[in-house]
């Protein structure tokens, strides 16, 4: 235990974790709304957003293109990968066993990083500065990156923004029936392969935007770094109650504050760190097994 | 269609398979040639501070292409900075293209995950960069051309005490990693001694190798508010923790190890990084041996657009030329003799200076050279000797 930590120490470890569990909400939404609608873990989702950090690093650091056209192109291109992945890795497979489906996923995630190991090399880039984003400000005795502000106003605005997208909308409408059941919602006439379709946009471009504020905030690119986000903000999925987009932002900010306040409390464990959201995992699990907001599933016979 | 993609899929599949093993040459039946095994990360965390290995292996092998009338192959195997992968690629390199003898790897946890191997195997190799004692120690057939951790710990503590005036201070060590973990050690050991004070270290926070986040850890330290900070570790990762504890206000200098002389630890750190000092093996702008002059002229007809030299470039060379040194002394290319011929190595000129082989099978090395990152460069500060 930290004996006598101050009062400023502890807010900055709050705002710590305040902005990383954001990103993980952020990147743990695009695999709720997969799973919601399709029942399917997608493996990839992690790799897509590698993916979405390259794009966004060739676009400024080596095609010299302003942020802005860089930031839409980035949104467009792995919207589009994540919207692909499922028209050819998915969709050919939608009436087999959900298992092919699952590792179909993995077989697509292996694909992504060898394929970015092979194209980008396996060194680490570094991802351009955004200064006004990353020069800390100083608020009495707290320093803090804008961009760590910035990123749990997005999160939050994109969380409400998805809400009244699936809870107000024709599409979300469409959404939720066929979460509900695929073959009744099939037969009352919705384009099924439209509203996966949009689906999967949603979730990667979701990713692509938490990469690019991932990127702000720890300005390295590699190949390999989607499997541990991704493997944490499914956990994060998982402890809000897969399928939630609510949960996935809650289970999210959850993960993001235990870790940084057990390396407050506990900095002899700081190296355990990894573990401690599989150990959140296991006992979330233990006492709520569909996750914190989950709903209760019944196994249809 | 269906059948049209499926097809394309798997030419996919099999054209990246065949692209990441275009390093590994084919296995030739030819007697006439040589083979000796590189074995270093080229993918992965540690794939930056394997390519300048193989550099200078390279390099060397241009200049010297040939001994005992037969050509030396070089196979390449790449461990992808993975400990477990590591001795898949050490057995792959001594089972399968039967090479003689191995160099690398890069990273102290790489080399000791392939320690098993070559001992049973009974090949030799030779560890160019990594400084952990437990390397070479207890194993017969690993060999180093660099010097250690206790020395380097002491070098750097010293630097500390003495040159920044420190009183306290804090580390940083990537717990996954053995080169890391004992470094710190060190340096903590000797710290401690130096300044007759065992509470001198305010602080320790640990991480895992592909960490990006360390706000937690540093606002920690920043509490403690340590002299200097120690945080020895893979490049990436210091980048990324120095340009963090920046933003966090943290401005206590950053010190660190032979691993983070990297051009990334630069391009990934950019202005955050300048001052920090760390330990080395070599100076490019002023080479010690006769044999270290004609490798800085070497490497620049080589690569005449970049500008620092690496050290752990120099070391590739050496390492691939004290290799070739042994087999002509052994007169032959049984690995057993190599063996002999590595363990019996006496003032052999490397670029980075004379190497004597002791009983453990280390290089006896008492300088290391202290470089500083300066206008964007890696800048030499002094030379440290400590008998």
């Amino acid at each position: 235990m930290v004996i006598g930590m101050t009062l400023e120490t502890f807010l900055q470890q709050l705002i710590n974790g305040l902005s990383i569990g954001s990103l993980y909400a952020l990147i743990a939404i695009g695999y709720t709304m997969v799973y919601g609608i399709l029942r399917l873990i997608n493996f990839a989702h992690g790799d897509i957003f590698m993916m979405a950090a390259y794009f966004t690093y060739f676009g400024i650091a080596v095609f010299f293109l302003p942020w802005y056209v860089t930031f839409f192109i980035t949104i467009v291109l792995t919207l589009l990968l994540g919207v692909g992945i499922e028209r050819f890795a998915y969709r050919p497979l939608r009436n087999a066993p959900k298992t092919s489906l699952l590792i179909s996923a993995i077989g697509v995630s292996f694909l992504l990083e060898n394929l970015a190991t092979y194209l980008f090399s396996g060194k680490p880039q570094a991802f351009p500065n955004f200064p006004l984003m990353t020069t800390p400000i100083n608020f009495d005795g707290l320093t803090i990156q804008p961009v760590s502000i910035l990123i749990p106003f997005v999160t939050l605005f994109i969380m409400i923004g998805l809400l009244f997208l699936i809870n107000h909308t024709k599409v979300g409408m469409a959404m939720r029936a066929v979460a509900v059941d695929y073959d009744t919602a099939k037969l009352m006439g919705i384009k099924i392969n439209g509203v996966i379709s949009s689906t999967f946009a949603i979730g990667s471009g979701l990713a692509a935007v938490g990469a690019i504020l991932w990127c702000m905030k720890y300005p390295s690119v590699l190949p390999l770094m989607g499997v541990v986000v991704g493997l944490k903000c499914f956990i994060a999925a998982v402890i809000g109650g897969i399928g939630n987009v609510k949960g996935a932002v809650l289970g999210g900010l959850i993960l993001g504050f235990s870790e940084t306040l057990m390396v407050a409390f506990f900095p002899a464990l700081t190296g355990y760190r990894d573990a401690v959201a599989f150990v959140i995992l296991i006992i979330i699990l233990l006492f709520l097994p569909n996750g914190i907001l989950g709903k209760k599933q019944v196994e249809k016979v | 269609m269906k059948k049209t993609l499926a097809l394309l899929l798997s030419l996919t599949l099999v054209v990246t398979m065949v692209a990441g093993c275009s390093g590994n040459s084919a296995a030739t039946t030819n007697s006439d040639v040589i083979k000796i095994g590189v074995f270093e990360p080229l993918t992965g965390a540690n794939a930056a501070g394997g390519e300048l290995e193989v550099d200078g292996i390279k390099l060397a092998n241009q200049l010297r292409p040939e001994v005992l009338g037969k050509k030396v192959e070089l196979v390449i195997a790449d461990n992808k900075s993975d400990k477990a992968e590591a001795t898949t690629a050490a057995a792959r390199l001594i089972e399968k293209d039967k090479v003689v003898t191995v160099l690398g790897s890069w990273g102290s946890s790489l080399s000791i995950a392939a320690g098993g191997i070559v001992k049973s195997n009974k090949v030799p190799a030779v560890a160019l960069s990594a400084t952990n004692p437990q390397v070479t120690a207890g194993n017969d057939y690993y060999f180093r051309v660099c010097f250690l951790d206790p020395f380097q710990g002491t070098v750097m503590a010293n630097y500390a005490a003495t040159n920044l005036g420190a009183k306290n201070v804090a580390i940083i060590q990537e717990v996954s990693n053995d080169y890391s973990v004992g470094l710190a050690k060190f340096f903590s050991d000797a710290f401690v001694k130096l300044t007759s004070d065992p509470n001198a270290i305010v602080a320790t926070g640990n991480y895992n190798t592909g960490d990006q986040d360390f706000n937690g850890i540093l606002t920690n330290i920043k509490a403690a508010n340590p002299d200097v900070i120690f945080a020895p570790g893979n490049y990436t990762e210091s980048a990324l923790i120095i340009k963090q504890a920046r933003a966090l206000g943290i401005t206590a200098p950053f010190i660190g190890g032979d691993t983070w002389e990297t051009n990334e630890l630069i391009t990934i750190g950019g202005a955050d990084v300048e001052g920090a000092v760390m330990s080395t093996f070599f100076d490019d702008t002023n080479p010690l041996t006769e044999a270290g002059k004609t490798f800085v002229a070497e490497y620049r007809k080589a690569y005449p657009d970049r500008q620092n030299i690496p050290a752990v470039t120099a070391l590739g060379y050496d390492g691939y030329m004290l290799t070739l040194d042994a087999i002509e002394r052994a007169g032959s290319a049984d690995p057993q003799a190599i063996r002999d011929a590595l363990a019996t190595t006496k003032d052999f000129e490397g670029a980075t200076g004379m190497i004597t082989i002791n009983a453990n099978g280390d290089a006896q090395k008492n300088g290391a050279i202290i470089k500083i990152v300066k206008d964007g460069k890696f800048t030499y500060l002094n030379t440290v000797t400590i008998k």
